[in-house]
């Protein structure tokens, strides 16, 4: 059996770690052949949940963020970490539109977002502990595509 | 990695086309820049020209639901422009697409500005 590729990173809790989050990912999962649209939606996954971490999770305090990436089959595994103020309402969160800081200009859109993208969306989250999202992607690129490598 | 913002004065309308990955890290300067050029040319009307916009997430599509309430609340107009086939499925997914005036090419949607500023 193939050993399990992972990858795992911790960053600062800083809004120019967005792209950095969101590129690394996408670089990592690169060899699973995903098509663009797969990639951008990705990154866009990424993106939603590493700026939740900062502004909701840790709001202007500092912290970290851990990421981790896993490619099982042809699907990808990602975990995104904080150990900021948590949710209580894991549910109301969901609803799309709702956003906890409207006076940020939020669309209210990053968690309808995150769960039209994956195949797999869960929540865990402890008040004053942090949040784990997880979130699975199966690539669905045509096997045809893959016949070649050497 | 900032966003690049071009504004262009035409007659009492502005156009600004945006450069660049809209998410939160680039937000707060895109909604300064669009508010300090809304204020200082007190334009009535707002072509937002998304076509060198590579990327963006729910921040994004924050911001510009931010200007549209802004230039609706002046009372002005607000309309878009060139969005690339991801821009325009997080729209869509939001449902901005039936609040906001959007148009496929910037001739369009110019000509459209002018008929609603009569």
């Amino acid at each position: 059996m193939k050993a399990t590729n992972s990858m795992s990173m911790t960053f600062s809790a800083l809004s120019e770690n967005e792209a950095f989050a969101r590129v690394a990912v996408a670089a990592f999962v690169a060899q699973l052949n995903p098509t663009m649209e797969e990639l951008t939606e990705i990154k866009t996954v990424v993106s939603e949940a590493v700026t939740n971490s900062i502004i909701h999770g840790y709001g202007e305090k500092y912290g970290d963020i851990y990421l981790h990436c896993k490619i099982v089959g042809d699907s990808i595994e990602l975990v995104v970490e904080d150990h900021g103020v948590g949710i209580g309402d894991v549910e109301m969160v969901r609803q799309p539109l709702y956003t906890s800081r409207p006076e940020l200009e939020r669309s209210g859109m990053g968690f309808t977002i995150m769960e039209s993208f994956v195949d797999e969306f869960d929540i865990e989250s402890v008040v004053d502990r942090g949040t784990m999202l997880r979130l699975v992607k199966r690539i669905r690129t045509p096997q045809s595509a893959t016949h070649h490598e050497v | 990695m900032k966003v690049q913002i071009e504004t262009l004065n035409r007659g009492s309308m502005m156009i600004a086309t945006l450069h660049g990955e809209l998410d939160h890290h680039a937000a707060d300067n895109v909604r300064g820049t669009l508010d300090r050029e809304i204020e200082a040319t007190r334009t009535k009307c707002l072509l937002l020209d998304l076509r060198g916009v590579t990327f963006m997430d729910s921040s994004g599509l924050g911001v510009i639901l931010g200007r549209y309430k802004k230039m609706q609340a002046l009372p002005g107009e607000m309309v878009i422009t060139s969005l690339s086939k991801s821009v325009e499925r997080l729209f869509e997914m939001s449902g901005l697409h039936k609040i906001m005036n959007i148009y496929k090419d910037r001739e369009t949607a110019i000509q459209a500005l002018k008929e609603v500023a009569k």
